[in-house]
C-alpha cells in the first residue's frame, strides 16, 4: 500500500473513531448523578428552585437531550469545542491555557523515561544474570509496582521538605515575577519532582520491556550468524539486537505519546501542576460537561494521531512491515 | 540533690524568668506596634473558586477571596455586633421597619468611577433580587421599598418589623456591585464577571487558572491608612497533604479553615512562627447534623429518632474525629448565633436508653442507608464511628458513598434515609436556621431546604412570628420555644458546632478581626 493511500485510510478511520467517541462521551458523562447546576448550588450552600432553574437555563440543561447532542456535534464538526458557563470562557481557551504546562510535564517525563528506560534495559540485557542486571530489574519492579501518589508525596517530603532541594508544588514561584532565564530555571526546578515521579513508572516499564525484547532477539539465529562472522559484540548489540528489539518500545512509546495531552491526573493533582489532567479531574467533579467533553475530545484526537504516527515509525524502523 | 542539680535548678529558674520577661515584653511591644506598610501574603483557599463575582456566586472559596474585593453596608465583629463598612452609620426605627444607611464619603469603584446610593439601590432592589438565592426571599417577602433620599443615603422600608435585615447586610449576602457596569446587561454573562470591580481594599489583578489569583492593594481605598499589604496571592493546591508541605516549606503564609485535614492541625500548629485561631467563623457558625428522611418508614418515628440521638457518642466525634475542635450543640441554633437557648431537652450518650427506645419504636432490623458527605476523610471517619454506635444498639446502617454532585442530587431529590449536612447560620435564625425546618421549604431541587420533610405547624408559626417580632426580647421568647419543640421532635440529629482552625504565620497581624475572619480580613492585616 502506498504511503498516501495508507495515510488517507488511517485518517478516515480516525475520524469515524473520533465521532463514535464523541457521541459515547456525551452520554457517558450524563449517566453520572448530578449536573453543573447541582454542583454550583452545592458549593454555594444556598439555593432555591428559581436559582437552580436559572443555572440550568444558562447551561442549556433545560433543553432536550437530542437538542443538546445536536448543538454539541454541530459545534465539534466546525472544531468549536463549546463554552464553559462555569468558567465564563470558551472551552478552547480553557484547554489551550492548560496545554503548555501539560506538554512540558508529560514531554519531560516521556523523554526521561524513554531514554533512561531503554538504556537501562539494554544494560540489563547485556549483563544478564549479573548483579547490575538484578539491581536494574529489581528497581524497575519496585517503581513499576509502587503507587504513584505515594512516590509523589514521599518525594515532596524528602526532596522539598527535608532536603529543601526543590519546590514541592506549583508551576513557578508565585509572586517572584521572574523573567527570561531566571523564569525558565524557576519552572525547571518546579518540574523536577513531577517529571521524575511520572517518568519513573514508564522508565521501569521501558527497562523491563527492552531487557526482555533484547534477550529474545539475542537468541535468534541471525545473531548467532553475526557472531560466527566475527562481528564485535558492541556492533551486534547496537546494530542487530537493539534495532530489532526496539519495535515493542515504539509501540509503548506510541501509547505513551498518545496520552501526553491527557496529562497525568494524579501527578498534576498532587503537585498542583496546572495542566490538562487536573483540569479534567476538576471538570469531572464540577460536572462541567463542556470542558470535560472538550478535554476528552482533544485527548482522543491525540491518541488517534499518535497511533497513526506509530504505524509510520514502524514502517521506518522495520522495512518488512512496509513490504507486507 | 547535688551541686549540679542545684545549679541546673537555678539555671532553669533564671531561664524561665528571662523567657517570661521576654514574652511580656514581646506582648507589650505587639500592643504598641503600628501597622507596617507593604508585604505579600500567600493564602491557601481550596478548591479554586468558579468565579469571583460575589453577587452571582457564594461558594466558600469565592467568598474568601471576593470578600476583599467587594464590600457591603456592614461588617460584623466576633460578637456579631455591626460595624461600619460602606455605610458609615445606620439607624433603625423604633418599630424595626425603617432602616436608614448613610454612606461613606469618597468611595470609588476600582475602575475609578464614584460610588453612590444609586449603586446600593440597584444592587439590592434589582441585581440581587434577580440572582441571589438568600437575598431574594428577604427582598420579596419583607421589603416594601428601597430608595435613596440623597446620594449618600439609602432607606429600606419593610412591610413589617424585620430585625434580621442588618445581618443580611454582610458581604456574602449583599455585596454591592457597580450599577454602571451591570445595569441593563445579561448579569450572568457580563464580561466584567471575570474581572471583578468592587470598592474593597484590594483590586483584582490576575487569575492564572489552575495556579493562583492575585489581588493588589487599592491605592484609592477610602480609608487612607488601609490596606497595609501590597499583594495577596491565593495559590491553588488540590491535595491536602501537599498543602501542608507547602506551609512547612514556607511557600504559603495562611492555611484557611478546612485547607488541611483536621488531623494535621495540631502538628502544624506547633511549627515555629505559627499561630492558630478558631475565631472568624462566628457569622457562619457552621452547624453539622444528620438529616433523617422522615418520609421513610421507621425514620418517621420520634422514638426512633430519639433512640439514634442517644446512641451517637457525640463527644467521641468531637474529640477523636474532629481532634477536639467544635462544641456539642443543644439544638437547631448554634451557641454563636443570636437567640440561642440551652433551655431544651438534652441528649447525652446513653446506649441503654437508646436500646429501649429502639424497641419501643417497633424497629424490625431493616437496613438504613446513610448517604455520606463527600467532603473528605474526616466525614468518612465520622460516618464509620456512627455506624458502630448504631450497631451497638441494634440499628443496621449501611454507608452509601458518592461524590459532591451525586450528594447534591440525591439530597435534593430526597433519595436517602439518613445523610450528613452542615449549614451556615449567618447570624440570625431567620436567615440561616429556619430554612431547614419550616414546611414551606419542603421542595425538591434544593439541597439546603427542609430535605428531611419534617412538618410541624407549631414550629412553622413560631419561626414565622419570631422573624418579625417587634423586639429582641419577644424574638428570644419565640426562638427559645421553637428550640424546645425541635429538641423534642428531632427533625435532625445535631452533632457538632463545627470549628475551622485558621493557621498562619505569627508575623501576619490582625488577620482575623471580624465574624467572617479571612473573608474580609486583609483590610486590616499587616505583616511584621
Amino acid at each position: 500500500m502506498g504511503m498516501a493511500r495508507f495515510l488517507a485510510s488511517r485518517l478516515l478511520k480516525g475520524v469515524v473513531v473520533l465521532f463514535a467517541i464523541a457521541v459515547l462521551n456525551f452520554f457517558l458523562i450524563r449517566a453520572a448523578p448530578g449536573d453543573p447546576a447541582a454542583v454550583m448550588a452545592g458549593e454555594a450552600g444556598a439555593a432555591d428552585a428559581q436559582f437552580l432553574q436559572q443555572l440550568r437555563e444558562q447551561f442549556g440543561l433545560d433543553r432536550s437531550i437530542p437538542y443538546q447532542l445536536g448543538v454539541y456535534l454541530k459545534g465539534y464538526a466546525t472544531l468549536d469545542l463549546g463554552y464553559s458557563y462555569r468558567q465564563q470562557r470558551s472551552v478552547a481557551a480553557v484547554v489551550g491555557e492548560r496545554l503548555p504546562a501539560t506538554l512540558l510535564l508529560t514531554g519531560a517525563a516521556f523523554i526521561i523515561s524513554l531514554a533512561l528506560g531503554s538504556l537501562l534495559g539494554i544494560l540489563a540485557a547485556a549483563r544478564a544474570g549479573r548483579w547490575s542486571d538484578s539491581l536494574i530489574t529489581t528497581a524497575a519492579l519496585v517503581f513499576y509496582a509502587t503507587p504513584l501518589f505515594w512516590i509523589a508525596l514521599m518525594s515532596q517530603i524528602v526532596f522539598a521538605l527535608k532536603l529543601g532541594w526543590v519546590p514541592n508544588v506549583g508551576y513557578e514561584t508565585i509572586g517572584a515575577h521572574y523573567t527570561g532565564l531566571a523564569r525558565a530555571l524557576d519552572i525547571a526546578s518546579h518540574l523536577v519532582l513531577p517529571a521524575l515521579t511520572l517518568g519513573l513508572f514508564f522508565t521501569a516499564l521501558y527497562a523491563r520491556m527492552m531487557r526482555a525484547s533484547m534477550l529474545e532477539i539475542a537468541g535468534a539465529d541471525f545473531i548467532k550468524t553475526a557472531r560466527a562472522k566475527g562481528l564485535r559484540p558492541s556492533v551486534i548489540t547496537r546494530r542487530h539486537i537493539a534495532r530489532n528489539a526496539i519495535l515493542p518500545i515504539v509501540t509503548l512509546a506510541g501509547l505513551q505519546a498518545g496520552q501526553l495531552v491527557g496529562g497525568a491526573v494524579l501527578t498534576e493533582t498532587v503537585f498542583a501542576w496546572p495542566g490538562i489532567g487536573r483540569l479534567m479531574f476538576e471538570a469531572l467533579v464540577q460536572r462541567d460537561y463542556a470542558v470535560l467533553l472538550g478535554v476528552f475530545f482533544v485527548c482522543s484526537a491525540m491518541v488517534v494521531l499518535f497511533n497513526i504516527v506509530t504505524d509510520l515509525v514502524y514502517r521506518v524502523a522495520d522495512p518488512r512491515i512496509e513490504a507486507a | 540533690m547535688g551541686d549540679t542539680g542545684t545549679f541546673l535548678m537555678q539555671l532553669w529558674k533564671k531561664t524561665a524568668s528571662l523567657a517570661l520577661a521576654l514574652a511580656l515584653l514581646g506582648s507589650a511591644s505587639a500592643l504598641a506596634q503600628t501597622p507596617k506598610k507593604g508585604g505579600v501574603a500567600q493564602v491557601i483557599v481550596t478548591p479554586e473558586p468558579p468565579m469571583l463575582m460575589q453577587g452571582l456566586n457564594q461558594t466558600g472559596p469565592t467568598n474568601m477571596i471576593a470578600g476583599n474585593i467587594y464590600e457591603s453596608m456592614l461588617r460584623f465583629d466576633d460578637k456579631l455586633q455591626p460595624m461600619p463598612s460602606l455605610a458609615k452609620s445606620w439607624k433603625v426605627s423604633e418599630d424595626s421597619k425603617v432602616f436608614t444607611f448613610t454612606l461613606q464619603d469618597e468611595v470609588k469603584w476600582h475602575d475609578g468611577k464614584p460610588f453612590s446610593a444609586d449603586d446600593v439601590v440597584f444592587t439590592l432592589d434589582k441585581f440581587l433580587r434577580e440572582v441571589h438565592p438568600r437575598w431574594r426571599p428577604i427582598v420579596n417577602n419583607q421589603v416594601e421599598k428601597i430608595e435613596k433620599t440623597d446620594d449618600k443615603t439609602v432607606v429600606i422600608t419593610m412591610k413589617q418589623p424585620f430585625g434580621p435585615l442588618l445581618f443580611a447586610m454582610e458581604v456574602a449576602s449583599a455585596p454591592i456591585i457597580p450599577k454602571h457596569l451591570y445595569e441593563g446587561t445579561d448579569y450572568k454573562n457580563n464580561p466584567n464577571n471575570n474581572t471583578p470591580i468592587g470598592t474593597g481594599p484590594f483590586k483584582f489583578k490576575e487569575w492564572k487558572k489552575g495556579s493562583y489569583i492575585q489581588l493588589v492593594r487599592n491605592p484609592d481605598y477610602y480609608l487612607k491608612d488601609k490596606p497595609a499589604l501590597d499583594e495577596v496571592y491565593y495559590p491553588f493546591i488540590p491535595d491536602a497533604a501537599a498543602r501542608a508541605v507547602a506551609y512547612e516549606t514556607g511557600k504559603v503564609d495562611v492555611l484557611t479553615g478546612g485547607a488541611v485535614d483536621i488531623f494535621d492541625v495540631p502538628r502544624l500548629a506547633k511549627l515555629p512562627n505559627t499561630c492558630m485561631t478558631t475565631k472568624g467563623w462566628e457569622m457562619f457558625a457552621p452547624h453539622a447534623w444528620i438529616t433523617p428522611n422522615v418520609r421513610n418508614g421507621i425514620l418517621g418515628s420520634k422514638e426512633f429518632r430519639q433512640a439514634m440521638m442517644y446512641a451517637i457518642d457525640r463527644d467521641f466525634g468531637k474529640d477523636v474525629v474532629w481532634n477536639g475542635f467544635g462544641k456539642i450543640p443543644t439544638g437547631p441554633i448554634s451557641s454563636k448565633t443570636k437567640f440561642y437557648s440551652d433551655n431544651v431537652k438534652k441528649y447525652s450518650y446513653d446506649p441503654k436508653k437508646a436500646k429501649e427506645l429502639v424497641k419501643a419504636s417497633g424497629y424490625k432490623g431493616e437496613t438504613i442507608k446513610f448517604l455520606g458527605l463527600p467532603y473528605g476523610e474526616t466525614w468518612t471517619r465520622w460516618a464509620e464511628a456512627i455506624k458502630q454506635n448504631f450497631a451497638d444498639v441494634g440499628i443496621n446502617m449501611e454507608i452509601v458513598t458518592t461524590d459532591v454532585p451525586g450528594w447534591v442530587q440525591k439530597t435534593s431529590n430526597w433519595d436517602f434515609d439518613l445523610t450528613f449536612n452542615f449549614l451556615y447560620q449567618l447570624g440570625d435564625p431567620a436567615i440561616g436556621v429556619s430554612r431547614s425546618y419550616v414546611s414551606g421549604n419542603i421542595a425538591k431541587g434544593n439541597p439546603f431546604g427542609n430535605v428531611g420533610g419534617y412538618s410541624n405547624p407549631e414550629a412553622d408559626k413560631l419561626f414565622a412570628d419570631a422573624a418579625v417580632a417587634p423586639t429582641p426580647e419577644k424574638r428570644q421568647e419565640l426562638y427559645t420555644k421553637v428550640q424546645q419543640v425541635l429538641a423534642e421532635d428531632l427533625p435532625v440529629l445535631w452533632l457538632l458546632e463545627l470549628e475551622y482552625p485558621t493557621i498562619y504565620r505569627c508575623n501576619i497581624k490582625n488577620l482575623v478581626t471580624t465574624g467572617i475572619g479571612v473573608n474580609d480580613g486583609f483590610r486590616d492585616a499587616w505583616k511584621e
